[in-house]
Formats: C-alpha cells, structure tokens, sequence
C-alpha cells in the first residue's frame, strides 16, 4: 500500500510537468487555434538556458530562473513573428508541421550549442527530502507540485477576470470579429507565445534537478499531448488533470505491469480516451455549421 | 492558375489530361526503363530510394491531400509492411505473394487505425495517429520471438519466379510498383471515391448533407493509403536487407509528412517531385559538409580578415558542419521555409512556371497565391 501511494505521488509530480507542457499547448490553441509541437523543445531551451545562468554563470537560483523567465518570453515572441505570423490563416496542418520543423530546428540548435553530454543545476531543494509516516517525498517532486498549482491558479484567474485574457478568448473564437472589435489580434498572438514559453521555460527548469538536462528533454512534449487531449485541449484545468492522470498512470504501469509498457501507457490512454469520448474528458463538442 | 475548361464529362475522367502529357510521360517510363544501362551502381540506388518514397508520397498525398484526413504515424505502416516481408520470406513464401499479403495486411491495419478516425478532427486524428505509431514501434521491439525485438531483421536478396533479382532487377521491380500504385491512385481519384474523398476534404458536414457515407469513406482512405505504405515497406526492406525498430521512429513518418509538404498537397506529381528532393537531401549533405568548412576558410582569407577572427570563425563552421543534429537542423528549416515561401510545394512551383509561359505577356503572380482563412475555426466542426 505504501508502495503505492509513493508511486502514485511520483506520478502526480511528473504529471504536473506533463500539465505544464500542456498548458502551454492549450494556451496557444486556445488563443490562435494552433497547435505547437514545440512546445517540448521550448521547455528544453529553458531548462538549458537556466544552466547557463545558474550554473555556468553562477547566479543565484531565484535571479538565474527569473533572467531565463525573461529571455524566453522573448524568444517565445520572436519565434511567433518568424515562423507562425506569416503562415496565419493556412490550414492547421501546415500551421503543425511547421511548429514541427521549429521544433527540429531548436532541438539541434540546442545540441551545437550545449552538446549532448547530460547536464545538471543545482537548487535550494536539491537532496531535501520531507518525511510524512512512511512516506518519503523529495522536495523537488514538491516544489514542481506547489509550483504547477500556483501556475494554474494564475492563469486561470487572467484568463477569467483580465481585460486582456478575455480578449485572448475572443480572438481564439473568431480572429477576424476580435479584429473588428478592436482587439489587436496580432499583439495578442505575440503575448500568448510568449506566456506559453514562459510556462514551458518554468516546466524545464523544475524538472532541471530531476532528470538530466539533454537534448532529448524535448521528446517530453510528445508525452505532453496525450495529456493535452485528455483535457480536451481547450481548457486549463483539464490539461492539468489530464497531465496528472498520464503521469500516476505511467508511474503505476512502470511498477506494476512488465517492461515496456510505462513507454507506451499514455498513448493507450490516449486512444482509449479518444474512442469513447472524441472532445476529451474536459472539452465541448459543437458541430461547425457550413 | 490556368484555367483548365473542360467542356464534357469524359474530359474529367480521362487518365491523362492531354495526349500530349500521355506521350511525355511514355517517355518518361521509358528513360525510366533505359535508366539501368546508363547510370552507374549508386545512382541507380538512390534511385530505387526515390521510386520507394514517391510510393509513400502517393499513399500520403491520398490519405491528406486528396481525403484531407492528417497522418503523422505513417511509419508505422511502413514498419509493418517490412516486418511482414521479413517475417513471410522467412517462411519462405515467394515474393510476388508476400507482396500482396503485406499490402493487404497493412491496409486492413489502415482500415483499423481509421475506425478511430471517424469521430477525430485535425489535431485530434494527428496526435491519435502518432499514439498508434508510438504504440507500433514498442510491439516490434518488444514482440521479440517475431521481430527479434532490437537486433533487427535480416533479409535474403528478393527473388522472382525462382530468379535472384540483383540491383538491376530489384530496380525494375520497384519501379514495376511504383507505377501500378500511381495508376491505382489516379483510378481511385477519378472514380466516385475520390470525389468523395475531396468532398470530405473541403467540408465534412456538407459531404455528409450530400448523402455520402463519411465514415466509409475515411476508413477507405486510410487503407488505401495504408496499403500503398505496406507495398513501400516490403521495397523498404528489401533495399535495405536489414530492418530494426528504430529506423521506424517519428523522424521518419516526419520525412513522409515532409515528402508532401515540399512537394505539393495537391497533385500526385507533387509526391513524386517531394520523394526525389527528399532523397537528395542526404548526398547533398555530405558534399557540404566536406566543403564547406574549404570554402569559408577561403573566402575569409580572400576578403582579409585577421587571423583571429578566422580561426574563431572556422571554429564555428566547423562544429555546425560536424554536429550531428545538422541533418535534423535542415529538416526543420526546410519544413518551414516550404510552407512560408512555397506553400503550394514544387508542385504548385512548377504550375506557375508553366502557365507564366503559357500566358506570357499577362501572367500575374497573385493569381496563384495561397489561400487564407481567418473565419474559419477547426475546433467546431
């Protein structure tokens, strides 16, 4: 039994990751209706920037996650201007492949720059551990958990009571009535992007301390989409949940069932969830009208 | 683009659009047939590579292009073509039957994969469809007593009719299929099928309102193109004579995916023109690679700059030009720079310089812009 609540507790603290690379996904989708495949290998650039702030540079942990915050709001924008603006209004399987080849693009530019050898940052939670009966949590598994709750709890709020996150949704509803409406639809594309990669950049840097940072951090983001769709790729706290339920659901197949199968758990879930329930667990269904 | 004016019903239905294209593309075939006495041994391979991936080009250009449903898990199918070819010709089944069966197979696998699809939309069906080859690609590793999981497959040479084929034959025979799946694929598209195909395409719910059983219809296309992988994937295993899980990975139904983009969604000429840029992508590589680093040291010295500079320059050339993650640097900025500047992929390049000529004096560019949509949401459908 106890065996079990700790596995269940690892799974709930690499879900979180999981919910926060999705969360970056449903905040693009929701915003612009595209769908960012390289939404893992953002989360990468940030875990590697974050070592060379924090551990190459030698800044404080707090000083060091805050400049790398910083510069990939930037380089979340900037990737927007290049590669997405210009292909507005294409269909949305252009739109993927070429978050796609962004994706390859930064996964390689990651390795010249960084090499492949596994890299490591040290934090104020490293090595600490918490106690609670038998149980024995690291406080880096919490820190993620504390950290992913806050992060939603946030967002939520902007995208409920703030001028500017409602005006996100209406772009996401309808770029052109958004347009007429006077919201500047494509300053809003540039802040989504760029709160996505702030989200992606705080996923990687809190993993940072619990798996290696190397240049396949980014396969990460394709565990993400099953998480993603499980919520039904449109809603906040659905990608959260599906994020956790993917991550119990690996730890738990990793422990419990034979080898192999905690690779590939989440894609049966995936399918699963999608035979019976298309939309996600969390999403709408509305047919378009012709 | 130019207007193509057909005036009576048969005109759509004709296998070529002219007599005039029925005679290049004879010889077309023809240089094609000629093509082993007069290249040498490599290129005549790359060449087999090229016929391989125009097959998996078709397949794509079927199941996106032409029925609008999006795949990135085709080498899933390819995987279980070549593993059904090694598997049939361990039991020493003749090629020309395990050829049909792993074809038949992999498209009753299609037809499978497609069940799903029916209730699944564009972000949706692709992420099921890279779960599937996820999924794929763990049982062929792990399903060792069949696929001796990690250390791979080997394949004996392909023979016929109690003949061994050499590079020669095999050749011959690639190309063989590769024209019967093009045939195959302009009478599947000139039939009601491929109409129904596009319509399900353009609008699912008007399709539908149009009486056309929607969801036979994507099954159908996810089959067909399934099988027309499987087809590729025996060819695959056979060129390759040795087959392991992990050349079957997401890069490569990426590469698939990107045979389409570059070379136009829109026609099956597309796929082929996407399979030849695809394939000389890699030989093109390891020239620059060897060249490069030359030519820019070269250059700076040409021009004067000091030493220093150079050298740190150099440096940074040559550390690019021997990573690793050079090949996948250039995917992805080819991927992206096709669908900015080239959105109608060579393809729709090659249209444009035809009907520049076609129409010289007044030939306008815009006339064959892509088109964009800022109303239409995908997510309510």
């Amino acid at each position: 039994m106890l065996d079990f609540v700790q596995q269940v507790i690892g799974g709930i603290a690499l879900g979180c990751v999981y919910g926060l690379i999705a969360l970056g996904f449903v905040l693009i989708y929701k915003a612009t209706e595209v769908v960012n495949f390289a939404q893992g290998e953002i989360m990468m650039l940030g875990a590697f920037l974050s070592f060379t702030f924090i551990a190459t540079l030698g800044l404080n942990y707090w000083f060091g996650f805050l400049l790398c915050v910083v510069s990939m709001a930037v380089l979340g924008a900037a990737m927007e201007r290049l590669v997405v603006r210009p292909i507005l209004g294409y269909p949305q399987f252009s739109i993927v492949m070429a978050t796609i080849g962004l994706g390859l693009v930064i996964r390689s530019l990651v390795g010249i720059i960084w090499g492949t050898d596994d890299l490591r940052i040290e934090t104020p939670f490293t090595g600490g551990v918490i106690q609670l009966g038998g149980l024995v949590l690291s406080q880096d598994s919490l820190s993620i958990i504390v950290a992913t709750a806050l992060l939603c709890a946030v967002l939520y709020a902007f995208f409920r009571f703030t001028k500017i996150g409602i005006a996100m949704q209406a772009t996401s509803q309808n770029m052109l009535a958004a347009y007429y409406m006077g919201i500047p639809v494509k300053r809003m594309f540039s802040l989504i992007w760029s709160l996505s990669a702030i989200v992606a950049c705080c996923a990687g840097v809190l993993l940072a301390p619990i798996t290696f940072i190397h240049a396949n951090l980014g396969f990460l983001g394709i565990k993400a989409f099953p998480a993603a769709v499980l919520g039904g790729f449109g809603s906040i706290p659905g990608a959260l949940a599906g994020g956790i339920t993917i991550g119990i659901v690996e730890s738990l197949s990793g422990f419990y069932l034979p080898e192999g199968f905690k690779d590939v758990a989440a894609y049966i879930v995936l399918l699963a969830v999608l035979l019976w329930r298309p939309q996600g667990l969390f999403g709408s269904n509305a047919l378009k009208k012709v | 683009m130019s207007a193509h004016v057909r005036t009576s019903y048969a005109q759509s239905e004709q296998l070529f659009p002219s007599k005039n294209a029925a005679f290049w593309y004879a010889v077309l075939v023809a240089a094609l047939i000629a093509a082993p006495y007069v290249l040498e041994s490599y290129y005549l391979s790359q060449l087999v590579f090229v016929l391989i991936y125009a097959i998996v080009g078709i397949a794509m250009n079927v199941l996106s292009g032409q029925a609008g449903q999006v795949s990135i898990g085709h080498a899933a199918f390819m995987a279980i073509g070549a593993y059904s070819a090694a598997v049939a010709e361990k039991y020493g089944l003749p090629l020309p039957v395990y050829l049909v069966l792993a074809g038949g197979f992999t498209g009753l696998i299609g037809y499978l994969v497609g069940l799903p699809a029916l209730r699944l939309h564009g972000i949706y069906l692709a992420i099921a469809t890279l779960a599937f080859a996820f999924i794929v690609e763990e049982i062929v590793t792990r399903w060792e007593s069949v696929t001796n999981g990690n250390e791979g497959l080997m394949l004996g040479a392909p023979s016929l009719f109690g003949l061994k084929l050499g590079a020669q034959g095999f050749y011959y025979l690639c190309l063989g299929v590769t024209v019967v799946v093009i045939l195959a694929a302009i009478n599947i598209l000139r039939s009601p099928t491929g109409r129904a195909f596009l319509a399900i395409r353009d609008s699912e719910t008007a399709a539908r309102s149009m009486g056309i059983d929607t969801a036979r219809y994507k099954t159908r296309a996810f089959a067909i193109s399934a099988a027309f992988t499987g087809l590729a994937g025996v060819l695959y295993a056979h060129k390759l004579s040795f087959i392991s899980p992990e050349m079957f990975s997401l890069s490569m139904s990426i590469e698939f995916v990107m045979i389409i983009i570059i070379g136009g969604v829109l026609s099956l000429r597309g796929a082929v023109f996407g399979a030849i840029f695809m394939i000389m992508v890699d030989p093109i590589l390891i020239v620059v690679k060897d060249k490069v680093p030359q030519l820019t040291l070269a250059a700076m010295q040409g021009i004067g700059l000091s030493d220093q500079l150079t050298d740190a320059i150099q440096a940074g050339v040559v550390r690019v030009a021997g990573a690793p993650g050079l090949k996948s640097l250039i995917f992805g900025l080819i991927i992206i720079l096709f669908i900015i500047f080239e959105p109608m992929g060579l393809d729709g390049r090659w249209a444009r310089v035809k009907s520049y000529f076609r129409q010289f004096p007044l030939y306008r560019p815009t006339s064959a812009r892509a088109q964009r949509m800022f109303l239409k949401s995908e997510r309510n459908r």
